[in-house]
């Protein structure tokens, strides 16, 4: 087994806030994603995953904990030793129409990653290596000429997804790349990826809200709830035996082909990260919680292999999507 | 069941710097009484410019021009001309016999009013209430839609509100005056999915309540099966298919509503690894640019020369209640 190419230990993220209170946005996450894998990581609002993604890129710096990357611990580096590392670890954006200048050409916009990480290189090189990945998005090279609003929004994230790609990174962070678009897009983009993953041996932090979007996409997934990992497993592992209440909620929330159905409905918002419940985070929305669940924070128990969970109920037997998910039935 | 809305024959042309847009060609349906019609289809189909022509919230000519019939029946059985009611009879339909929620909450909300003030500003415009009275309605609404504490929750600001509690402020706006129908334009796409599951769980369960009728807009068939009683497919500015959801979901005769039925992620997708969602290749087309002949044929895969690049279909009976704009879905399996 190869040593992973991102090892993140024990990593938190803190902001102060008024009152003299502490906001814990990421909570202690410890993971590892192995070269040429794609990590999903999927809660609501307020769990703490964009957070985490740009504690990662080391775009704001950790409160506390260890980010290994290439083997470098770059929890630490200063910007300049940063800018070197940065090469190799890129991030793709939510919003296609807020991400992209509208004032400079496409060939401008993946210009740019170049002249920072490979000055050397020439113009014409330069506008070469542009047309290239303009193609290896999907898109056509003559799409250099022009400006954002031209495109549409599946367009522009395969713009924002070339400008990430265009220095050869290992790492891509896709925050929520396809919320913002079309469910037909939508499908475009996650192909996109998947094909991109596959011919680039690229790795992908694929960080997203929506489960079933995370499982069509992520060789594994991390379930976050208010700044804590509370279950990590492999794709299949996780759907056939979810071991967390709170992803067995996330699986029941998505809408489902097949028509109305019983839903475990999650009552609420996610409580505020300034004030989190007292033991187990997600006990005041778990239909499962016992008065115990009060008393402790659960820790991250290895459950099967591969397959960890931080429940204080490890007997429940939860719901999985794959047996209850009747195949849409033809009529004709 | 009676019918609550008629439309026939919508048109909405835009003139603009770029010329003339049609966003909305030729559009009928009914809308019948506790029924959801869902009205389906990606950015630029015309859906959204649908309804706001119908609750007469596009400006107007010259660079705006709606042509076409909508009769709107209400409760006491008059029949209104939606189209062609004098202003202020519109502004008492709009939020009395016709309620509204948007995407965004944050920018149909005020910002600077608090939620309570803005409830209870509707309610005075169109009932005979004290302002006494109006604030204790708006308050038990805010509790009907489930927001907790509502009576802390009117005195706040919308941004003091989380999204799925902004929109159940909206819904319960929108439900005040007890509209005969609501019109929902893609209320949950900006919200997580755990929210969107409790939102579509409470406009269900508020139209069982008052058999309010709801014209449901989005680009999301899984929301559509979880909401919809029929379904209107829009395509460039035109129904490409329209039919009971369960007809549609299983027996879809358009390629594009096959297509995106296909698109949309499934938890069960997990099983076939490193397999691909059936996209729809390519991007909805200009509108001022639309193809000639059918306007989806650049991107169906059924599509031949001729007819397809050739006439513009028309939209035919496939059985009762299910019509369909392919020439070709006779020989075709989607």
């Amino acid at each position: 087994m190869n040593s992973p190419l991102l090892q993140v230990t024990d990593l938190a993220k803190h902001y102060p806030v008024a009152g003299g209170r502490t906001l814990r946005a990421v909570n202690g996450v410890s993971f590892t994603l192995r070269a040429g894998e794609v990590l999903g990581v999927v809660g609501e609002s307020g769990s703490g995953k964009t957070t985490l993604g740009r504690v990662v890129l080391r775009l704001t710096p950790p409160s506390a904990g260890e980010i290994v990357f290439r083997g470098q611990d770059v929890t630490h580096l200063s910007r300049r030793a940063l800018r070197k590392v940065r090469r190799h670890m890129q991030l793709v954006f939510q919003d296609p129409y807020a991400s992209l200048n509208p004032r400079m050409s496409v060939e401008q916009i993946l210009a740019i990653p170049l002249q920072v990480h490979e000055p050397s290189l020439g113009r014409a090189d330069r506008r070469s290596r542009i047309e290239e990945m303009l193609r290896t998005v999907g898109l056509f090279a003559e799409a250099a000429d022009r400006y954002p609003h031209e495109f549409s929004g599946g367009q522009r994230q395969r713009i924002g997804i070339a400008r990430a790609l265009i220095c050869r990174p290992e790492l891509l962070v896709a925050d929520e790349p396809v919320s913002a678009l079309d469910v037909s897009v939508q499908a475009q983009v996650v192909n996109l990826l998947l094909d991109l993953r596959e011919r680039l041996g690229l790795s992908i932090l694929f960080i997203a809200h929506d489960i079933a979007v995370v499982g069509m996409i992520s060789d594994r997934i991390a379930v976050m709830y208010l700044g804590r990992v509370v279950e990590i497993a492999d794709t299949l592992s996780l759907f056939n035996r979810p071991r967390h209440p709170y992803t067995e909620a996330l699986f029941s929330a998505v809408p489902d082909l097949g028509g109305r159905r019983d839903r475990i409905l999650l009552q609420g918002d996610v409580p505020s990260p300034v004030s989190p419940p007292s033991g187990c985070p997600f006990r005041t929305r778990c239909r499962y919680a016992e008065p115990d669940c009060a008393v402790e924070v659960p820790s991250l128990v290895e459950r099967s292999p591969g397959h960890l969970a931080a429940c204080h109920r490890p007997e429940l037997v939860l719901a999985s999507p794959l047996s209850d998910v009747a195949p849409l039935p033809r009529l004709r | 069941m009676t019918d609550v809305l008629m439309v026939e024959d919508l048109a909405v042309r835009f003139r603009g710097e770029s010329g003339v847009v049609d966003a909305v060609e030729g559009v009928s349906f009914r809308l019948r009484e506790g029924e959801t019609l869902a009205i389906v289809g990606e950015s630029s189909s015309g859906k959204s410019v649908t309804a706001l022509a119908l609750m007469r919230l596009l400006g107007g000519p010259p660079n705006c021009v709606v042509r076409g019939r909508a009769t709107f029946m209400r409760q006491d059985g008059e029949a209104l001309a939606l189209l062609s009611l004098p202003e202020t009879r519109m502004a008492s339909v709009r939020g009395r016999d016709v309620g509204m929620i948007f995407q965004e909450p944050m920018t149909s909300l005020n910002p600077v009013h608090r939620i309570g003030a803005q409830i209870v500003e509707g309610l005075l415009a169109h009932e005979r209430l004290s302002p006494r009275a109006a604030e204790k309605r708006a308050v038990a609404l805010l509790d009907h839609v489930g927001i907790p504490e509502p009576a802390l929750r009117a005195r706040a600001f919308p941004h003091q509100l989380s999204g799925g509690m902004r929109q159940r402020a909206m819904i319960a706006m929108a439900l005040a005056c007890r509209p005969r129908v609501l019109i929902a334009d893609e209320p949950t796409t900006a919200l997580d999915v755990t929210i969107q599951a409790q939102i579509l769980e409470l406009i269900r369960a508020l139209q069982h309540e008052t058999g309010m009728s709801v014209i449901f807009i989005t680009h999301n068939l899984g929301v559509v099966a979880e909401v919809a009683d029929r379904v209107l497919v829009m395509y460039a500015g035109q129904v490409v298919e329209d039919a009971p959801v369960d007809v549609l979901l299983h027996r879809p005769q358009m390629p594009y509503s096959a297509g995106l039925i296909g698109s949309v992620p499934r938890l069960d997708d997990v099983r076939r690894r490193g397999g691909r969602l059936a996209a729809i290749p390519g991007n909805v087309p200009d509108p001022n640019t639309r193809p000639a002949g059918c306007t989806f044929h650049p991107r169906c895969a059924h599509a031949r020369p001729d007819p397809c690049e050739t006439a513009r279909p028309a939209l035919e009976y496939v059985s009762d209640g299910h019509t369909v704009r392919c020439a070709r879905w006779r020989e075709i399996t989607v």
